[in-house]
C-alpha cells in the first residue's frame, strides 16, 4: 500500500532529508519519500504492517522536527 | 507571512536593537558579555533548546546543534558581538527560506488552481450544487459562464467558449457547441452550458492531472539524491575539521589556544549545507511548476534532469508531426475539369464514414444533392461502384482501376491516391494526405538550434509518403512501414548506441515506446488517459512547438542547479581554506552560511519565471 500525508510545519530541507532517510530504514517498508517543497509524505509498505509503519514514521519525525506534525487522515 | 514568521520578523528586530545598544555601551568584561547575552538569548533560544532537544534524541549533527555551538564557542573566546551577530543572521537567513519557500509553493498552487470546488447538478429538475466528487456518470450538470467545468462531459445543450489556458497554456479559447467533448477544469466563458457527465470525479482529466502533479514530488533527480548524501558527510567531516583545528596546532606548539579556537567556529559556521539542501529541490520545484503553465507536466526531477540530456528526439509522425486529419492535397483530372472531378468523388463517397472519404467530401464546397446519387455498392478494399446522375463510376484504389480495366497510372505525388472512372474510362485521381502541424517544421528546426544532434521520425505509413513529410519537416532519420513493436526496436537500437533518446508520440498504441526511451513525451493529451498513465512528460496540447520549450526549461532548470551546487561549494571551501589559514573574521563565516543562502535561494526562484522566447 503506498499513501500520501500531509506535513505542517515542516521547516528545514535538511530535516526533510534526515526524516526521508530515517523512515527508508524502518521495518517494512518498501519505500518513502519526504518532500520539503510540497509538504508531504508518502510511504510505500506492507499492507498488514501498515499502521504500525506509519505509526513508526511520525516518530521518526517527531525525533527530527518535534514542531512538524503529520496530519493522519 | 504566517504567524510563525511574523513572530520570528519581531524576534530579529528587536535582537538587532538590542545588539547595537550593546555595541554602543561602552562596557567591559563580564559586564559586555552579559550585554550581547541579552539579544543573543532573544533570538537564539528556541535554537539553543533545540540543539539540546536533539542532542537528546540522538541527532548531533544538526544544524542549530552546530549554530549553538559556534556561537557558544565565540562568547567563550570573547567574541560576544560576533556570537549575537551570527545567531541574528543565522535566523534572518532561516526566515528568509522559509518565506521564499512559502512564496513558491503558493505561486505555484496557484498555477495547478484547476481543481473546481463545486458542481451544479441537475436533480430532480431542480439545480443543486454538489461536490465534484458526489456527482455520478450520465447526470446533467449546469455550468454557468465565468465557472470551471467540474467534470469531463458532452454538451447537451448551449454552446459558447471555453478557456482551457490552465490545463494547457493555450489562452485562445475554444468554440464549443452541443455535441462537444469538453474538459474538467476548463473555464466556461459565454454561455450556458447543459452537460452529460461522462465519467466520475476521480477518472476526470482534472482528477489525473492534479495527481500527476502531486507525486511528482516523489521521484527526486539524481542531483538531489547526491546533495543529500553528500550533506550527510559534509557536515560530520567539516566538525571534525574544526575540532582537529582547534585542538592539534596549539597541542603541537602552534600558538595561542583562542586563535585556532576562533578559526574553529568558523568552520561550524560555515558547515551548514543548507544552501543546497534548500535550493536544489526549490528549482526543480519551480521548474516542474512553471513549466505546468504551459501546459507541460513533468512527473519528476528526474525526466527533467534526464530531458536536458537528450541528444535524440524520436517521432511518431501521426498525429505526433501530422494532424491525424486527412485533406485532398491535390486534384489531377484527365479528361474533365478539377470541380467535376472532385464533385463525383464526393457524390460517390458521401455515405461512407471512412476518414478518406470524409476528407474528399469535405474538399467539395457546398452541399451535395443527395437525389443525383443512385445505387452505392462497397466494393471491399478497392473502393466503390457509384451512380451518379444516371451514370456508372468506380471510385478507388489502383487496385479497382485494375478490376474495371481503366487506362490508369500512378501518381508522382506521395500518399492516398483515390482514382475515378466511369465505366472502363479513366477520368483521373485525386491525392489525399495526413497535414503537418503547422508548427512541426518550426519545432525540429528549433530542436536542432538548441543542439539536439539527431531528429528522429518513426511511422507505419509507407517509405514514399514518410519520405515527402520527413524531407518537407527537415528530420535527419525516418522510417517508414513500421509495426509498433518495431518501433520499439528502432528506439531500443538507438539507446544501444549511447544515444540518450526522447520519444514523442501521442499516447495511442506507442505506451511500449515511451515507457521504454529514456524519456517518453506524450503530447495532445488532454483527454487522452493513456498518454496520461505511460508518459514521463506529458505535453497537454497537441502543439509540437511546446517540445523545444520543454528543453529550455530543463536546461534553465539544470544550469541555474549546476549555478548554486558550484557556488555554494566555492563560497564554502574558500572560506575554509582562508579560515585555516586564519585569514577569515566571523564575518566571512557569516556570508558563508547565510548569505550564501539567500543569494542560492534566490537564483532558485528564478525557475518559476516564464522562460521567453
Amino acid at each position: 500500500m503506498k499513501k500520501t500525508f500531509k506535513l505542517e510545519d515542516l521547516d528545514c530541507a535538511n530535516c526533510a532529508a534526515k526524516m526521508e532517510n530515517a523512515i527508508k530504514k524502518l521495518d517494512g517498508v518498501k519505500d518513502a519519500t519526504v518532500s520539503f517543497m510540497t509538504q508531504k509524505m508518502t510511504i510505500e509498505a506492507d499492507d498488514e504492517r501498515f499502521d504500525e509503519v506509519v505509526k513508526a514514521a511520525v516518530k521518526c519525525i517527531a525525533k527530527v522536527e518535534p514542531d512538524c506534525r503529520v496530519i493522519l487522515k | 507571512m504566517t504567524r510563525r514568521q511574523k513572530k520570528t520578523l519581531i524576534r530579529i528586530v528587536a535582537a538587532a536593537l538590542l545588539t547595537l545598544i550593546a555595541a554602543l555601551l561602552p562596557l567591559e568584561g563580564v559586564w559586555k558579555a552579559l550585554a550581547f547575552a541579552v539579544p543573543y538569548l532573544v533570538i537564539g533560544w528556541d535554537v539553543l533548546w533545540g540543539a539540546i532537544r536533539n542532542i537528546a534524541n540522538g541527532q548531533i549533527f544538526d544544524e542549530k546543534f552546530l549554530m549553538a555551538l559556534a556561537t557558544l564557542g565565540a562568547f567563550a573566546v570573547g567574541e560576544y558581538p560576533e556570537a549575537a551577530a551570527v545567531m541574528l543572521f543565522y535566523q534572518i537567513g532561516e526566515l528568509f527560506q522559509s518565506v521564499a519557500v512559502g512564496r513558491s509553493r503558493r505561486s505555484i498552487a496557484a498555477l495547478m488552481d484547476i481543481r473546481p470546488d463545486m458542481a451544479r447538478v441537475l436533480r430532480g429538475g431542480e439545480e443543486v450544487e454538489l461536490d465534484p466528487e458526489e456527482v455520478a456518470v450520465g447526470e446533467t450538470l449546469v455550468v454557468r459562464p465565468g465557472e470551471k467545468i467540474p467534470l469531463d462531459g458532452v454538451i447537451l445543450e448551449g454552446s459558447g467558449s471555453v478557456n482551457t489556458a490552465a490545463l494547457t497554456g493555450e489562452s485562445l479559447p475554444v468554440d464549443v457547441a452541443e455535441g462537444d467533448t469538453v474538459i474538467s477544469g476548463s473555464i466556461s466563458l459565454t454561455g450556458l452550458l447543459k452537460l452529460r457527465a461522462s465519467g466520475v470525479y476521480a477518472e476526470s482529466t482534472v482528477a489525473r492531472i492534479l495527481e500527476l502533479v502531486e507525486n511528482s514530488s516523489e521521484k527526486k533527480a539524481r542531483v538531489e539524491n547526491f546533495i543529500t548524501r553528500f550533506a550527510r558527510w559534509y557536515t560530520p567531516l567539516v566538525v571534525v575539521s574544526a575540532l582537529l583545528l582547534a585542538v592539534l596546532p596549539p597541542l603541537l606548539g602552534g600558538g595561542e589556544w583562542s586563535g585556532w579556537i576562533k578559526r574553529a567556529l568558523i568552520f561550524l559556521v560555515v558547515s551548514c549545507p543548507c544552501a543546497l539542501v534548500v535550493s536544489v529541490p526549490l528549482s526543480f520545484f519551480g521548474g516542474i511548476g512553471g513549466a505546468s503553465r504551459d501546459g507541460i507536466l513533468v512527473k519528476g526531477a528526474n525526466y527533467l534532469e534526464m530531458l536536458e540530456r537528450v541528444d535524440t528526439v524520436v517521432f511518431d509522425k501521426t498525429g505526433t508531426l501530422t494532424q491525424g486529419r486527412f485533406a485532398v492535397d491535390a486534384i489531377h483530372p484527365k479528361t474533365v475539369s478539377a470541380e467535376e472531378l472532385l464533385d463525383i468523388a464526393a457524390a460517390a463517397e458521401s455515405y461512407s464514414s471512412h476518414p478518406v472519404a470524409e476528407s474528399v467530401v469535405l474538399a467539395h464546397e457546398g452541399d451535395i444533392d443527395r437525389s443525383r446519387i443512385g445505387a452505392v455498392e462497397e466494393l471491399a478494399g478497392m473502393g466503390v461502384k457509384a451512380v451518379v446522375d444516371g451514370r456508372t463510376f468506380y471510385v478507388g484504389n489502383g487496385r479497382l482501376m485494375e478490376h474495371v480495366g481503366a487506362d490508369w497510372h500512378e501518381c508522382h505525388l506521395p500518399g492516398t491516391v483515390i482514382h475515378v472512372a466511369e465505366g472502363a474510362a479513366y477520368m483521373g485521381h485525386i491525392v489525399i494526405n495526413d497535414q503537418l502541424k503547422p508548427d512541426a517544421a518550426a519545432a525540429i528546426r528549433r530542436l536542432k538550434e538548441l543542439g539536439v544532434k539527431r531528429t528522429v521520425m518513426l511511422t507505419g505509413d509507407s517509405e514514399k509518403v514518410a519520405a515527402a513529410v520527413g524531407k518537407e519537416l527537415g528530420v535527419d532519420e525516418m522510417h517508414a512501414g513500421l509495426l509498433p513493436a518495431q518501433k520499439v526496436e528502432r528506439v531500443e537500437a538507438l539507446l544501444a548506441k549511447g544515444c540518450r533518446v526522447a520519444f514523442v508520440g501521442d499516447g495511442i498504441n506507442d505506451a511500449p515506446v515511451l515507457s521504454r526511451a529514456d524519456v517518453g513525451i506524450a503530447m495532445g493529451a488532454l483527454g487522452s488517459d493513456a498518454a496520461i498513465e505511460s508518459a514521463d512528460i506529458v505535453l497537454m496540447d497537441d502543439k509540437p512547438s511546446r517540445l523545444p520549450l520543454a528543453l529550455r526549461i530543463a536546461r534553465r532548470t539544470m544550469r541555474i542547479v549546476r549555478e548554486n551546487i558550484a557556488f555554494s561549494l566555492a563560497v564554502k571551501f574558500g572560506i575554509l581554506i582562508l579560515s585555516a589559514l586564519g585569514l577569515t573574521n566571523m564575518w566571512w563565516a557569516v556570508f558563508g552560511d547565510v548569505g550564501v543562502l539567500i543569494l542560492a535561494t534566490l537564483n532558485a526562484m528564478r525557475c518559476m519565471l516564464r522562460v521567453r522566447e
